[in-house]
């Protein structure tokens, strides 16, 4: 079996290599805003409007996710069928981690008693927290290659998927998505909620700019089969990206720091991307047992069907995203909940002056600059 | 219990746990877009306020239906690699479709319509509700075109060098026989089940006497629905049971406990036999005669397949084996299934009896309490619908092509299967139970009051439009 990949292959690899960074993108700012949620909302109105700068959006977020399953499933059936099987922990973990962060976010606002508000703001966290970590965990596992057999079957357990390498990748996923949420918090909040995310923001970025680097280059030193020029240049740029970002942070300039801390989760995946590929997923048993691309890969009628069908839709869904980003694209403050916690006079002041949300419609909104 | 059985609970347990949220889903949506429209049309605040209440329903039934969902992407290829690899050619792309077109639209659109209130025209937040019944609905036919695969296969053609089924026609899939009956069956029956709900719900209040404006407008618009998306659910299972007969004779069969091939067979309400996978001897039976002829083949001496001819006929096919599913669970859920519907027509036609007379339905107490047990007939339905469907499959996991034991991931572990279904049920159990909870307080507090501003224009809260949200 030959194991170049031809180009519908390599366009679906592509594809999904897309999909899995536009979810990381988005779903990382809100795994982000889900693990800070305590540390940066303080008083229950707090809380609510940390949960709403999400809230219309993070289900869409989920949904890259899902596709991306999809997309592999109807792709790259035998990529779908070692990866799941084989991670079949870790993966249970993550699923059980995005359930009950999905339902906190449902069910938080839906009763008042302190406890209850608190058990989901808890569940929303360490859902969040798990989700981050674990995404990267299991990356790192793909790009670095796990036991396979001759049938492409994964022979190890949960516990061999956590070595260092791995376990470093996971926290480099969890900084990142940290650092990008505090960012996220820093263009959609306002008041004290803005110093505080900021505050995380100038701690945790630079964490995260050490951490991809130490991983990155432990990533090039792995690379089987000598160095890959394109991942190695695409890794130093993901690493300029969240200097940059720290830079944007430090500076206050927001929308220019989550530019570039959405850059560097993208070009953190694209490089993982260009390393693996035209394997699936590399075995460590034996090069032979490598899960290739072409092994992996549905039939060429397959790959055409799905390919009319994603340049018909993929368009439309990103238009209405972006609609929805730009709906939902207004400061939140504490003040905005005056039904749940007393407005601070300031807050109050800033509503006046034309600094906050208004519902009766966007036109009186102010918008802040360079929200994407 | 050995892991294949572990494997095949779990798949039971998870999907029909998120089959109870689904058709609510399904279901609810559509009829909050229908308030909401009423209100936009008329005006009249009343629908506003209903399309709040049931509101709450819909977002807390989306809400357990979304989490769910997602356990079911990834369980095929985590408990059924070889069956994913060996289907992943066909069944992938409709999983795919489904994403794309569908829960992206759903889940954008709900976003909108949920933190949208004030903030878009009434017009277009009205389209926003419609968008999310839409996809809800167009993500329900493409699974129902995977699974009508593995119920009928069509379209393809098994690849020599790799063993496994490779699609040739993709129109041939997507507008199977087999999804054309059961997407309207399963569609018609979540509208049923959100009336029912909606009914049940009413009822409740109407009971206390509370706000029974909205409870009596509620009732009196969704009776006459529910009564006709029943009645249609019924007529299209009638045509996919003829149609099974057809493609599925051993499920149709088995459906009747029939062992022998008859002419102008007799169709059994009731019937006991010694629970075991393929029992030899009924102890009791009661029949109608003819009637299973005339279900199955429109003739009144139509002749229906038994159990015993077609089992000989796949060994013959397929080799030696046992091609008989536990007899049992198909007559049992079958007949299920068709009682909690014909009973749901039975409850909705009294109910429009009722409703012809000013208050009568309102005052009826005992026709108010009987709607609210009804809230359950079609959940039952639902289930043992699937239930039917599924295990009247096997052995078969697609049918004719590939078993079940065959489908299975060769190297998950008993003791993994044992951790994660043990870690599903419990975090099921804990949803469910917030749910419900969560449905008694919504239904205890009731819709707003009148008083109460509601959007748009109202002030003197201070987020009017974040009412709903959290
Ligand atoms: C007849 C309809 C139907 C059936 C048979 C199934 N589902 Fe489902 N599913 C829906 C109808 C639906 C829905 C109505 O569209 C849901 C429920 C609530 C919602 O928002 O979407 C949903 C949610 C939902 C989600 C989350 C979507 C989101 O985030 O918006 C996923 C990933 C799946 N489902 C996947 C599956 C799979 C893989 C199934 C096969 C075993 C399955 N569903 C059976
Ligand atoms: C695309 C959709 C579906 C696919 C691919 C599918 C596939 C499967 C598979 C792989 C199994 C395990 C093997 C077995 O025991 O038969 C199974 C069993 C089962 N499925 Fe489905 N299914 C689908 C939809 C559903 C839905 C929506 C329900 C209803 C809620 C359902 C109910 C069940 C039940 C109850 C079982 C257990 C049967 C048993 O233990 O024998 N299925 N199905
Ligand atoms: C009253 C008469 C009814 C008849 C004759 C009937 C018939 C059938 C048949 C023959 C199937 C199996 C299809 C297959 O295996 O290929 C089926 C499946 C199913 N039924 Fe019914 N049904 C009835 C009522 C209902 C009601 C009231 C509900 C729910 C409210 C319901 C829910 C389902 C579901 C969810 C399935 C599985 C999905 C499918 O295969 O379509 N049914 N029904």
């Amino acid at each position: 079996m030959s194991s170049s990949p031809d180009f519908l292959q390599t366009l679906w690899f592509l594809l999904i290599g897309v999909l899995w960074v536009g979810y990381f993108i988005l779903e990382g700012f809100d795994f982000g805003v889900g693990i800070l949620l305590r540390v940066v909302g303080r008083s229950q109105a707090e809380k609510r409007a940390v949960i709403h700068t999400i809230g219309p959006v993070w289900d869409g977020n989920e949904v890259w996710l899902i596709t991306a399953g999809g997309a592999t499933f109807a792709a790259f059936p035998g990529w779908y069928a070692s990866l799941f099987s084989g991670f079949y922990l870790a993966l249970f973990l993550i699923l059980v981690a995005l359930i009950i962060r999905g339902v906190s976010f449902e069910f938080w606002g839906k009763d008042d008693s302190p406890r209850w508000r608190a058990t989901w703001e808890w569940t929303a966290s360490i859902g969040s927290f798990l989700a981050a970590l674990l995404w990267g965990v299991g990356w790192a596992d793909i790009v670095h290659g796990v036991p396979l057999n001759a049938q492409h079957n994964v022979t190890t357990s949960i516990f061999g998927l956590l070595h260092p390498y791995a376990l470093l990748g996971g926290l480099v996923t969890l900084s990142l998505f940290t650092a990008h949420g505090a960012i996220f918090l820093t263009l959609r909040t306002r008041d004290e909620l803005v110093d505080r995310a900021r505050g995380i923001a100038r701690r945790v970025a630079p964490v995260s700019v050490a951490l991809l680097a130490i991983f990155l280059i432990w990533t090039t030193a792995n690379q089987a089969g000598g160095v890959k020029a394109s991942a190695t240049i695409v890794a130093l740029l993901a690493v300029l990206s969240a200097a940059g970002a720290v830079l944007g942070v430090m500076r206050e300039q927001d929308g220019r720091a989550f530019g570039f801390s959405a850059g560097a989760i993208a070009l953190l995946f694209v490089s993982l991307f260009c390393g693996l590929f035209p394997d699936a997923l590399p075995s460590t048993t034996s090069h032979a047992f490598n899960l290739t691309l072409v092994a992996a890969s549905s039939s060429h009628y397959t790959l055409t069907v799905m390919t009319v069908v994603a340049v018909v839709f993929v368009p439309i869904v990103l238009a209405y995203t972006a609609w929805t980003y730009w709906v939902f694209r207004f400061r939140i403050g504490a003040s905005d909940f005056a039904g749940t916690g007393t407005p601070t006079p300031i807050a109050v002041l800033a509503d006046k002056l034309g600094g906050g949300s208004d519902p009766t419609g966007p036109a009186t909104g102010s918008a802040p600059s360079g929200v994407v | 219990m050995n892991t294949l059985d572990l494997a095949r609970t779990q798949f039971g347990i998870t999907t029909l746990f998120h089959f109870i949220f689904v058709p609510m889903s399904i279901g609810l949506t559509a009829w909050v877009a229908l308030c909401e429209t009423l209100y936009v049309r008329t005006g009249n605040e009343l629908y506003l306020r209903m399309t709040r209440f049931w509101g709450k329903f819909m977002l807390i039934s989306v809400a357990i239906g979304v989490v769910t969902g997602i356990v079911q992407e990834f369980q095929f290829g985590m408990n059924w690699s070889l069956y994913s690899r060996y289907v992943g050619d066909i069944f992938g792309a409709p999983l795919a479709m489904e994403g794309l077109m569908a829960f992206f639209l759903e889940s954008t659109f709900i976003g909108l319509w949920l933190f949208g209130w004030g903030r878009l025209s009434p017009r277009v937040h009205l389209a926003c509700a419609w968008l999310v019944a839409f996809g809800t609905a167009l993500s329900a036919y493409f699974i129902l075109a995977a699974n009508s695969w593995m119920q009928h296969p069509v379209g393809y053609t098994i690849n020599h060098a790799t063993g496994h089924a490779q699609l040739t026609n993709i129109f041939s899939v997507l507008l199977n026989s087999t999804v054309l009956l059961a997407f309207p069956h399963t569609v018609f029956a979540a509208y049923t089940t959100a009336g029912m709900l909606v009914l049940g719900i009413s009822a409740w209040s109407l009971i206390r006497g509370r706000h029974t404006d909205l409870f009596s407008r509620s009732a009196r618009l969704v009776l006459p629905i529910t009564c006709a998306v029943a009645i249609i659910t019924a007529t299209v299972g009638d045509g996919q049971a003829r149609l099974m007969d057809k493609q599925q004779p051993m499920k149709m069969a088995a459906a009747e406990a029939l062992y022998t091939t008859t002419k102008g067979a007799s169709f059994s309400i009731f019937a006991v036999a010694p629970f075991s996978h393929h029992p030899k001897r009924l102890n009791t039976d009661i029949r109608i005669p003819h009637l299973l002829s005339l279900i199955g083949t429109l003739s009144w001496n139509g002749t229906v397949k038994g159990i015993n001819q077609v089992n000989a006929a796949e060994q013959k096919k397929y080799g030696p084996g046992d091609y008989t599913p536990i007899v049992g669970v198909t007559y049992w859920s079958f007949r299920l299934m068709i009682g909690a519907g014909m009973l749901m027509i039975l409850i909705t036609l009294v109910g429009l009896g009722l409703m012809r007379r000013r208050g009568r339905l309102e005052r009826s107490r005992r026709f108010l309490q009987v709607a609210i047990v009804g809230i359950f007939l079609p959940i039952l339905a639902n289930w043992t619908g699937w239930i039917f469907t599924e295990m009247g499959r096997q052995p078969w996991i697609v049918y004719g092509l590939l078993r079940t034991n065959d489908g299975r991931s060769p190297l998950v572990s008993t003791t993994e299967v044992i951790l994660s279904l043990t870690g599903y049920i419990v975090v099921y159990v804990i949803l469910i139970a917030v749910g419900v909870r969560l449905f008694l307080k919504e239904i205890r507090n009731g819709p707003q009051d009148p008083q109460e501003p509601v959007p748009p224009g109202g002030a003197a809260v201070a987020r009017p439009d974040l009412a709903l949200a959290y």
